[in-house]
């Protein structure tokens, strides 16, 4: 046991406080309840632990055993090996950023870099040091613009085609907003017809637009009318997008949007039963004053040599004390990092190819599935590298029958959208193979003939 | 340290201008000093917004902290200094003169003789002095 104390120094401090042994400080819990029997199985030495817990591991499954269709906002791209090599060096060992940030010149050039990499990933002007994934991203996207307009505008328009947990969060952000409305997501709305639908939803009242695109179905679809509808109205237009389908698609920042954000965990980072991942959260530079979390510059030091700065941390308690409204004061440092290392990595030409390559399979697969009877395409809009097919029987069963062959299915979506029972959101990327795909949709056609 | 004598002051350092029914506001010289390099300027109000005295109409960020403005008086808003967002520098070498932060129209003129006036204010700022 770890014990931080000399027998000398706890006798010194029962003295000082006036009991004579350790125990008569739990005098106030009920005796019974003080040192119960526990009924444990005898203790195991490292080695057996280590074994058993070995054993039980390997029970699970992961993405590296199966051949996973499953996205719906994150995504099972390869990340090169380099990428955990470089991260583990232990001058990044600390991915804290430190309030003497300027003393760690390699901390603040990495994170300056990640921001250059992302505001040129997203056509916009600047972008912060990150957010915990893509989701809180987002509510900042919804915090900031209300706070734009200073309280005077109080209706957000926010699209169903954003990821659920997405706008889980964005209300959970915004519960303490009393008089903010957002809307356009409610249940019943016509979801093959949205995102356009919203136009009409936006007025004069409205500060932000959100969009997902590509959208939570994966679909493609003009976002320019949208843009034009919010800003007509001097309204801000939010997009979240899959940094990785931007090596194929026009960035947002090119179509007129506001605040890009996204999950960053496609660049390169694990799918890792959740996280940690990392936000994405790019503006223009007008908006700088108005962002969470903080910014690294690039400036001359006294001896005229390149140096890094943290130029700007506007929201940020250090700096505002008991007034801050951001504090973002770890962001996801490491994991901003890994993006860095994995877009210089394979460059402008490898994400490129990993769009297309992730583009291409998502496609085949559409194919070979809308021709199966029984399954059928939900949409006929261009899509990315996730669509949505209608299957025969409840997809919690289909999915469980595509696990006894070695395949994770895609996502269930009647679990979000009642709508969309029988409904399966199927996501490709570089790493699915054809025999892969090929696999899923002998499997699926066997599940019609049973 | 530079105080007018003419002006008013509120106990968070900020001045007042009367001019009949209109009042112009502003940061003192200690204020300014106290924050050092001033590098952004916020005023959050636009002409034709009422304001009450104790709301927030500004934040000015400087190299080490970032600071509320509050209003002094009750009134309407008649003018913003929006010029000060390119020169913000402008707020530590000339508080009184070009860097105003707002003209308002008063609510009530009688409100501004609950202020100190340049006196008050220089024994006020001495005080914290220590």
């Amino acid at each position: 046991m770890f014990t931080p104390h000399t027998e000398s120094e706890i006798a010194s401090m029962l003295k000082t406080v006036g009991v004579s042994r350790l125990e008569d400080l739990f005098k106030v819990v009920p005796e019974s309840c003080r040192y119960p029997n526990l009924d444990l199985p005898a203790a195991l030495t490292e080695m057996e632990a280590r074994q058993e817990l070995e054993l039980l591991s390997e029970a699970n499954e992961t993405a590296h055993d199966l051949a996973c269709f499953l996205g719906a906002g994150v995504y099972n791209h390869y990340s090169p090996a380099a990428v955990d090599a470089i991260i583990r060096r232990g001058e990044f060992m600390t991915a804290y950023t430190p309030y003497q940030p300027e003393i760690s010149q390699g901390t603040l050039q990495a994170i300056f870099e990640y921001q250059s990499l992302i505001a040129s990933l997203t056509g916009m002007e600047v972008c912060n040091a990150s957010h915990y994934d893509g989701a809180t991203a987002c509510a900042e996207a919804a915090v900031m613009a209300f706070h734009m307009f200073r309280g005077k505008r109080s209706r957000i328009v926010l699209s169903p085609a954003v990821h659920p947990h997405y706008r889980q969060t964005i209300r959970t952000y915004l519960q303490g907003y009393p008089d903010l409305t957002i809307t356009g997501d409610e249940t019943g709305v016509d979801l093959q017809q949205n995102p356009s639908t919203l136009i009409s939803s936006i007025d004069e009242n409205t500060c932000l637009v959100l969009v997902q695109y590509p959208d939570f179905f994966g679909r493609i679809y003009e976002l320019k009318a949208i843009m034009d509808a919010a800003h007509a109205v001097g309204a801000l237009v939010a997009v979240s997008s899959d940094p990785v389908s931007l090596g194929l698609l026009t960035p947002p920042g090119d179509l007129g949007a506001d605040i890009v954000t996204g999950e960053g965990q496609s660049l390169g980072l694990p799918l890792s039963f959740g996280g940690p991942y990392l936000g994405i959260f790019a503006t223009k530079k007008e908006y700088i004053h108005k962002i969470a979390g903080r910014l690294v510059g690039e400036t001359i030091d006294k001896d005229g040599k390149r140096a890094f700065v943290l130029t700007l941390t506007a929201r940020e308690q250090h700096i505002r004390r008991e007034r801050a409204t951001s504090n973002i004061c770890t962001n996801q440092g490491l994991m901003a990092l890994a993006s860095t290392v994995y877009l210089s990595l394979i460059g402008k030409s490898g994400l490129k190819q990993v769009a297309a390559l992730s583009y291409q399979k998502a496609h085949y697969a559409f194919k070979r599935l809308t021709q199966l009877p029984g399954y059928q395409a939900w949409s006929s809009s261009p899509f990315f590298n996730e669509f949505v097919i209608k299957c025969p029987k409840p997809v919690d069963e289909i999915n469980f029958h595509l696990l006894d062959h070695g395949i994770l299915g895609g996502y269930d979506l009647g679990l979000t959208y009642p709508e969309l029972k029988d409904h399966m959101l199927v996501a490709c990327t570089e790493v699915n193979t054809r025999q892969e795909i090929d696999g899923l949709v002998n499997v699926l056609s066997e599940v019609t003939h049973e | 340290m530079n105080i007018p004598k003419e002006l008013k002051y509120e106990k968070t350092d900020e001045w007042v201008k009367v001019d009949g029914k209109n009042a112009t506001i502003g940061i003192s010289d200690y204020a300014q000093e106290q924050l050092s390099d001033i590098v952004y300027v916020d005023i959050s109000l636009s002409a034709g917004d009422k304001v009450k005295k104790g709301s927030v109409i500004a934040t000015i960020e400087s190299v080490k902290a970032a600071a509320d403005v509050n209003m002094p008086v009750s009134g309407t808003v008649l003018e913003v200094n929006n010029a000060l967002s390119d020169i913000p520098e402008k707020v530590n070498s000339d508080p009184y003169v070009t860097a105003w932060l707002v003209k308002v129209e008063l609510d009530d003129p009688q409100e501004v003789t609950g202020l100190m006036d340049g006196a008050a204010y220089e024994k006020y700022c001495a005080e914290r002095a220590h």
